[in-house]
């Protein structure tokens, strides 16, 4: 009994302490991002694997989830006569919700899985270590230009998500199900609105992409220095933030548009 | 990592694309292209039900969209339904006495405003107020009177 308390106290404070020292590399991080302004060249040799990277990914599902949205929502709509507001539907779901979660789940899975299992190896190769011993801060020189270009690339990627979803829905619908050209963005530029839909949708893949990059930069900083801890702390990335980026999606919908 | 030139391209390539998608998002998929709220003039407009018509839904002339709803309060004297419009501003030829009705697009559509020019020779100012209203279409009442008079017809 006295040994179950134990464990559970153990656990809490372990628990504390991670999201101690997350939160101390985190301003470690943003400290050191201030400095990259000064040095874009280690922030576009990372955009280049981070961003870049993930484009292709990022367009095909992009393409395939505007053209599902385009084919069930016609059969939805359909049933109620209102074939022409496809374009509405597809946008507004596009543009508010499934932009900006599907590529930062994406992006967690393709970007922040990498940069872990890039940063435990370099951690378990002692390479960070090596850099300290040369008296190079390895948050300024490796971690900070990870983290902006994270930063810089979600809210982009998520706009040409968007962007290729609402081309999808438009293949499909217009191309395919016959819907009116004129009525398929007539009625969305009519509905969606700059400040409110696709303002707070940049505004989310923001916080994601924040998200996003914190977990994975600091799992892989954090990592048990062996194949095991790597592998680990690579799962950890993809878990915690899919579940970071669900959960903060409700409160910033709830905020944004939920007459809370 | 050694940074080359087709790197440096392809990631301006990249940043270029992004925000091409901004861009058309602004433009393409939101009404932010079309009619800008900041400059107009307010006009109110008194109806007995201004039924599902919401704030931000359109107000037309002969089917053009000239401005939107921009508020929609409840008058305690009089029980009425103050709705006030903002139209652009170059659509500043509106004679005094036009009317203003509200419409259903399609059956189950939204509801906008419709304004009918007058034959006045004096326009609309900031703060004028449409004397002509004619209320929102309620489909219920409208199904009642017509079981009602069929009723009484036999």
């Amino acid at each position: 009994m006295v040994e179950k308390l134990q464990q559970l106290g153990q656990r809490t404070l372990e628990l504390f302490e991670k999201l101690g020292r997350s939160s101390l590399f985190l301003l470690q991080t943003l400290m050191g991002t201030l400095e990259m302004l000064l040095r874009p060249r280690l922030v576009i040799a990372q955009l280049h694997s981070v961003g870049v990277r993930t484009f292709l990914i990022i367009i095909v599902s992009g393409l395939f989830i505007g053209m599902v949205l385009g084919l069930q929502g016609f059969t939805t709509l359909s049933d109620f006569g209102a074939e022409e507001s496809l374009g509405v539907m597809v946008a507004a779901s596009l543009v508010r919700e499934l932009g900006p979660v599907v590529t930062a789940l994406l992006f967690a899975g393709r970007a922040g899985s990498a940069l872990t299992a890039e940063i435990g190896l370099m951690k378990t190769t002692e390479q960070l270590s090596g850099m300290e011993m040369m008296a190079v801060d390895p948050i300024r020189r490796i971690i900070a230009p990870r983290f902006l270009a994270g930063f810089i690339s979600m809210p982009l990627l998520a706009a040409i998500f968007s962007v290729v979803g609402v081309i999808g829905g438009h293949m499909v619908g217009v191309g395919l199900l016959g819907v009116d050209d004129g009525a398929y963005w007539s009625q969305m530029q009519a509905k969606i609105d700059f400040n409110e839909d696709i303002l707070n949708g940049i505004i989310k893949s923001v916080v994601f992409g924040f998200i996003v990059m914190w977990v994975a930069l600091f799992e892989g900083y954090d990592a048990i220095p062996t194949s095991e801890g790597v592998s680990r702390a690579t799962t950890n990335t993809v878990v915690i933030s899919s579940l970071a980026i669900l959960s903060m999606d409700f409160i910033l919908t709830a905020l944004m548009f939920g007459d809370i | 990592m050694q940074i080359t030139r087709t790197m440096e391209i392809v990631v301006g390539l990249f940043v270029a694309i992004g925000i091409a998608a901004i861009f058309f998002m602004a433009m393409q998929v939101s009404n932010l292209a079309g009619f800008n709220d900041k400059e107009g003039y307010k006009i109110t407009a008194r109806f007995e039900n201004s039924g599902g018509l919401k704030v931000k839904s359109a107000v037309t002339v002969a089917g053009v969209r000239v401005g939107r709803v921009s508020s929609i309060q409840f008058d305690k004297e009089t029980y009425e339904s103050v709705v006030e419009m903002m139209i652009a501003s170059e659509f500043n030829t509106l004679p005094t006495d036009s009317s203003a009705s509200i419409y259903t697009a399609g059956l189950l559509g939204e509801q906008y405003i419709g304004l009918e020019p007058g034959g006045d020779e004096d326009f609309l100012n900031n703060g004028d107020e449409i004397q002509l209203t004619q209320s929102a279409l309620v489909l219920e009442e409208l199904i009642g009177q017509f079981l009602f008079s069929k009723a009484e017809g036999e």
